[in-house]
């Protein structure tokens, strides 16, 4: 059962601002941008293109580091460190879900959701064992074999829906994951991932669509030119969808 | 750690496209022309060798106007050597003996068949016959050799008894009788084979015989002189030259002649096989230069190609160490699979060379397949694809891992 109480700051983010130099002019991606995601919350990152909302992902992602203000993932500064510390950090913190499923053809399935653990130094036979579980967790064990060329479009996100669990990272970051999915597949998708913030992951969305914000997050922050706009939470919880789900559970124990 | 990326590379290799074996094409060339002039080596410097007549033993061999193009050793020769010549060089006080020799094509007949083949005289007197049976490296396989009085004998090189399809089917054997020059001789032996294409296939006679057949009169072909010191050949050599000189009235540098030591001979050979293989060396060396810019290229294509990949590596925990690994052992693999298939390459042009060179020269070489060779020839190519690779692993490693994710 989900937690409600307690829950702890995970991301906290601290007047924030990413320009990018275009030209003679200075593009203000974020823009002295503050918020708060607290563990095991479900967010979205809701705004039209051009908002900012990349720049956003990849900061809270720990892939960019901010012109100016404090990023804290966990209660660690993350806006001074190193390259080669990000790199560990989002390796073992945070599992990227991306649009295009960005899985690497060369490797099979199972390959792709072990990569991960390999950069954090993992013995090979743990490696296979975790992702085997992972596989199977994202109901594709019988084709983890496979090249991702050869799945659907559902499958390929789900596969990297594993690989984005490999570190048993606290913050899952999907951008836009539904994006290249059609509205079932992308359905499916979405229930993965209410599954796994069930289990307690924190789950940060980066979508333009509005009614996948309001579906499925908890809280929904309104991005536009680089400026948070509003928040808005959901304040009766899930309702009759969490009893569904509670017996999908079962299945994880 | 390092094994991971190196069964990465291995997976990333397998699906690499055509474009990026041929930029192997360089390094296989390379290591092809190494491997393969190693293994033909000894092949090589015996077919040199025998091309220009070198012969193991240690004695000086004499000819009128030096290397003549075509047609046996003494023919077209405008100012022949003559016996006078012989006995002279024979009173040098360096010179234990000198033998005159005389070579000629002769018309063979057997079982109907007509074959053209060289013909050789022995002198009458058996120290001087040894020492042409030694300067020519002949032992007796059936029958014997030629003996004093052997009046209408002759004695055959190792292909008459062994091609008998050159002579409508039947082997020539001790017994047989032959026609040479529309004169009938008798096989007294056959030679065992010595593995020159002239040796096996020359017929010796007595002196007497080929005066008969051919008519030298006093001119000699080859005179063969044995110094009175084998330490002192060079020595011995240089007389012969001086006293030549002397009765041919030319000039230091303008000689007519030739008088070629076994040393001389082989350091000839050693000097064209060493052109030989500079020249190799060269082209190989040309070759990996060119093999390693193709590295070069398409691990940069690669990198560019694969931004998106280093991305998402990168946003999944890689450090820029390990993107650089990544790069840099599959360049090491791309330059070490070139090595293995030049070596392989390299191998079988040895192996087929040196058969080539037995089957011509009824030698019975093995290829030299040096392994350790091989083993440093692999090495070098696996060094040279990760030196290749260094720049373009040092870009894909900066690579931002924003930008590059947006491919």
């Amino acid at each position: 059962m989900k937690k409600i109480v307690d829950k702890k700051p995970i991301i906290k983010l601290k007047s924030v601002c990413k320009y990018y130099r275009m030209g003679t002019n200075i593009v203000k991606a974020v823009d002295n941008a503050s918020l708060e995601i607290k563990e095991g919350e479900f967010v979205a990152i809701m705004g039209p293109s051009g908002s900012g909302k990349s720049t956003m992902m990849n900061l809270i992602g720990s892939l960019d580091v901010p012109t100016r203000g404090k990023i804290f993932l966990d209660g660690q500064d993350i806006s001074t460190l190193s390259e080669s510390d990000l790199a560990q950090i989002r390796g073992k913190k945070i599992g990227f879900i991306f649009q295009s499923f960005n899985l690497i053809n060369n490797l099979t399935a199972k390959e792709n959701v072990m990569v991960p653990m390999m950069f954090q130094g993992h013995a090979p036979a743990e490696r296979d064992f975790r992702a085997t579980h992972l596989m199977n967790l994202v109901d594709l064990k019988d084709r983890m074999n496979h090249s991702p060329n050869e799945l659907s479009g559902g499958q390929q996100q789900r596969v990297a829906i594993a690989r984005s669990l490999a570190n048993s990272p606290e913050v899952i970051l999907a951008d836009e994951p539904t994006g290249n999915l059609d509205t079932k597949t992308g359905a499916t998708v979405m229930d993965f991932l209410k599954d796994l913030n069930e289990k307690g992951k924190t789950i940060i969305m980066v979508t333009h669509d509005p009614d996948l914000a309001k579906n499925h997050a908890e809280v929904v922050f309104w991005l536009k030119d680089g400026k948070i706009e509003k928040v808005t939470r959901k304040k009766n919880g899930w309702g009759e969808v969490g009893k569904d789900r509670l017996k999908k559970l079962k299945r994880y124990k | 750690m390092i094994t991971d990326f190196f069964s990465l590379a291995l997976k990333n290799l397998k699906h690499r496209g055509i474009r990026s074996w041929l930029t192997l094409l360089g390094i296989f060339i390379g290591v092809t022309a190494v491997v393969s002039l190693i293994s033909l080596g000894n092949g090589l410097q015996l077919a040199v060798a025998s091309q220009l007549g070198v012969s193991s033993s240690e004695l000086i061999t004499i000819q009128a106007g030096g290397l003549s193009g075509y047609g046996p050793p003494g023919s077209n020769v405008v100012d022949p050597l003559t016996q006078d010549d012989v006995d002279a060089i024979e009173k040098l006080s360096s010179v234990e003996n000198a033998v005159r020799r005389n070579i000629d094509s002769g018309k063979i007949e057997f079982n109907d068949n007509l074959n053209f083949r060289y013909v050789g005289s022995l002198p009458n007197n058996k120290e001087d016959r040894d020492l042409i049976y030694t300067s020519l490296n002949i032992e007796i396989l059936f029958g014997r050799l030629i003996k004093e009085g052997d009046s209408g004998k002759v004695v055959l090189g190792y292909n008459f008894y062994d091609k008998p399809e050159e002579w409508g089917g039947k082997s020539l054997t001790p017994g047989k009788t032959i026609s040479i020059n529309d004169n009938n001789f008798q096989i007294i032996g056959i030679t065992d084979k010595v593995g020159s294409i002239i040796m096996d296939n020359v017929v010796v006679m007595n002196e007497n015989d080929m005066e008969d057949i051919f008519g030298f009169g006093e001119e000699a072909d080859i005179i063969i002189a044995e110094p009175k010191n084998k330490d002192k050949i060079q020595k011995t050599k240089e007389d012969i030259e001086k006293l030549l000189r002397d009765i041919r009235d030319v000039r230091e540098g303008e000689e007519d002649f030739e008088v070629s030591t076994p040393e001389a001979s082989l350091s000839t050979v050693n000097s064209i096989l060493g052109g030989v293989q500079i020249f190799i060396a060269i082209v190989a060396f040309i070759s990996v230069f060119i093999g390693a810019l193709g590295i070069v290229n398409t691990m940069t294509t690669s990198v560019l190609e694969r931004k998106k990949e280093i991305g998402l590596m990168k946003s999944i925990g890689a450090k820029n160490s390990h993107i650089f690994l990544q790069f840099f052992v599959e360049s090491s693999l791309l330059g070490l699979v070139g090595g293995i298939a030049g070596a392989l390459f390299g191998t079988l042009v040895g192996i087929l060379g040196t058969i080539g060179i037995n089957s011509f020269m009824g030698t019975e070489l093995l290829p030299d397949i040096n392994f350790l060779l091989i083993s440093l020839t692999l090495l070098g190519s696996f060094i040279i694809g990760g030196i290749s690779g260094i720049v373009p692993a040092m870009k894909a490693a900066k690579q931002n891992p924003v930008e590059a994710l947006r491919g």
